[in-house]
């Protein structure tokens, strides 16, 4: 850190326009900080964009490699291009098991994430609109809930879904899904800045229902809220690994973690499966990394919610 | 705002939070006390010889006092105290660091910057442990290699490296991600605040450590709560990275421990018991962080 501001800050020059969070009131002040600690600044950071971006791009080269080459080739060197191979390799192994794995993660995910986010949606609003008897304390519960360790509970359910007969079914891994109270948390947030009383009093004046208002009137207004919330459930639920292992037995049930997750420990035994796992690796971050850079603003606006209150 | 109902429509608020709060009993609350029963119990088979069938017996602090007792149960709670010790202020001071250093006057290309850090967020923790742990495979790894050309050698799956390992594929993925955090809350220092202390003749060091910093404290103390919450549940590297390496057993972290225990040796009251017992640390770790945090942000 110290390295960013060196005692021997040369003589003040005048800081480039418009630069810095707060631009225009910054440049009325002459001194800035020096050309040199600009660098080290700068270089710093380019610095940690390469750690952060270099085992993607390995990921990215490697997954045009066929497995002689994985080896024989230096990791950054491109081979002989074999994407294609490896893709139509890895999607019709076993009947094309990978294809499935990958749509079990989609319903996982987006049937889970839409049910769930609704559901944190309709408790969010309430806790904002309504007053009732023990409603702090019943919140206070739920941020209780967010600091809840899941492997703890995983066992448990496992037990209590046996003994329901839900063990190695869909419904194991969407049902717990279902819950997130970090999503009740931010819906309550975002209805606090997003639903204004008057126009729930107007509709209401209006002879409108409790549940119409909801639906008609605080909904659409809450429709940021609702891709953030979504956003959060969707990544949760696609990185779920551990609620999957304990509660699936079936590979035709797998979301695509957990089958990779089986592929790279046989791979000492079965060196073959090296070119699925790294391109099938790469196929399954491919969706999630465009919805991110996609939308961004939102996921800035989960984590102010999240960083701010 | 707050509405008060009339008669008829006391039990909105009902309806409204009651699917969320049913579905929170059934899957929060009840596996919880499910599991404070199930740790008072242990199978025990029926005859001596392990003919028969099996009973369930009351056995009360007994899992308790197995768990507490086992070396392997020790030995994992070591290796993630060593594994926090490394992760957490790693991971808590890198992406504190960054943040201040991006939103310094200094920086060029913010949102660039911001992107690329929080990229391997996107890589779901599982997949980010098999990534690191192909560039930990020799042969396979251009890190081994360049290392190599520097004359160093690592080994990254031995017994002194794995923890370092593994924190560090942890860091990856979570830095980019608190970096964005801290950044935010850095968003809302107020502009006269940050105006006041360049006319008292702070430098850029000085505000970040001496105004910026203090302003964000609260987020910094969530993030360190959610960090040695999620840390203490070690589980997906270590088991990704144990197909490549020998010096990770079976049980190496509580988590696995407990996942062992159930799930090889069906023994599910000392699993029971061992996972309370590790929401218990969770719960006391919590309750630390909170407490000075608190006073952090009375000083």
């Amino acid at each position: 850190m110290a390295a960013t501001a060196p005692p021997h800050t040369p003589a003040p020059a005048p800081l480039p326009e418009g630069r810095g969070p707060s631009g225009p009131s910054r440049r009325s002040r002459a001194a800035g900080p020096g050309r040199s600690s600009k660098a080290v600044v700068n270089t710093l950071l380019a610095v940690v964009t390469v750690y952060t971006l270099m085992p993607l791009s390995w990921l990215l080269v490697n997954a045009t490699k066929d497995n002689g080459d994985l080896f024989a080739s230096p990791g950054f060197e491109p081979a002989d291009f074999n994407l294609l191979t490896n893709l139509t390799g890895l999607f019709t192994y076993q009947d094309g098991i990978f294809a499935r794995w990958l749509a079990n993660s989609l319903l996982y995910s987006v049937a889970g994430a839409l049910a769930s986010t609704f559901i944190s949606l309709l408790a969010g609003y309430a806790f904002h609109t309504y007053d009732w008897w023990g409603k702090e304390k019943l919140y206070g519960l739920v941020l209780l809930g967010i600091l809840v360790p899941h492997t703890v509970i995983s066992l448990p359910m496992y037990l209590m879904a046996s003994e329901v007969g839900l063990v190695n079914s869909y419904w194991s891994v969407l049902i717990p899904g279902l819950v997130n109270p970090f999503g009740v948390y931010l819906a309550r947030v975002f209805a606090e800045s997003y639903v204004p009383g008057e126009t729930l009093e107007a509709a209401r004046i209006d002879g409108a229902s409790e549940l119409r208002t909801f639906r008609s009137v605080a909904l659409p207004m809450l429709s940021p809220a609702f891709v953030t919330v979504f956003l959060f459930s969707f990544t949760g639920s696609w990185n779920n690994f551990f609620l999957p292992l304990v509660m699936l037995n079936d590979s035709t049930l797998y979301p695509v973690g957990l089958g990779l997750f089986n592929w790279n420990a046989t791979l000492p035994q079965e060196p073959q499966f090296y070119s699925f796992v790294i391109t099938g690796s790469l196929v399954s971050i491919v969706p999630l990394a465009i919805a991110f850079v996609a939308l961004q603003r939102y996921w800035r606006s989960g984590l102010t919610a999240g960083a701010v209150k | 705002m707050t509405t008060r109902l009339g008669r008829g429509q006391r039990t909105t608020p009902v309806l409204f939070v009651a699917p969320f709060f049913i579905l929170f009993l059934a899957t929060l609350v009840a596996p919880i006390g499910y599991s404070l029963w199930m740790s008072l119990f242990r199978e025990q088979a029926t005859s001596g010889l392990g003919f028969g069938g099996t009973e369930t017996v009351f056995v009360g602090a007994d899992n308790y006092l197995r768990a507490l007792g086992d070396a392997s149960f020790h030995r994992g709670f070591l290796h993630i105290a060593l594994y926090c010790l490394i992760y957490i202020p790693v991971m808590v001071g890198g992406a504190l660091a960054l943040a201040l250093l991006v939103d310094s006057a200094m920086a060029k290309a913010k949102r660039f910057f911001q992107l690329a850090y929080f990229l391997p967020h996107a890589v779901p923790g599982l997949i980010a442990a098999i990534i690191w742990g192909f560039l930990y495979t020799p042969g396979l790894s251009p890190v081994i290699d360049l290392l190599r050309t520097l004359g160093v050698e690592w080994d990254f799956l031995g017994p002194d490296g794995v923890v370092l390992s593994m924190a560090n594929a942890a860091a990856w993925q979570w830095i980019g991600y608190n970096m964005v955090i801290f950044y935010a809350a850095l968003q809302a220092v107020p502009k006269e605040t940050l105006e006041a202390a360049r006319i008292d003749g702070a430098g850029e060091l000085r505000t970040a450590l001496a105004v910026k910093l203090p302003m964000i404290r609260s987020s910094v103390v969530l993030t360190m709560l959610f960090t040695a919450v999620g840390a203490i549940q070690l589980f997906n590297e270590p088991e990704v990275l144990r197909s490549r390496s020998s010096a990770i057993s079976q049980d190496w972290s509580p988590v696995m421990y407990i996942y062992q225990a159930a799930f090889t040796e069906h023994d599910y009251g000392l699993a029971a018991a061992a996972s309370l017992l590790l929401a218990l640390l969770g719960a006391a770790l919590s309750f630390v962080i909170t407490k000075f945090g608190n006073r952090w942000k009375e000083a």
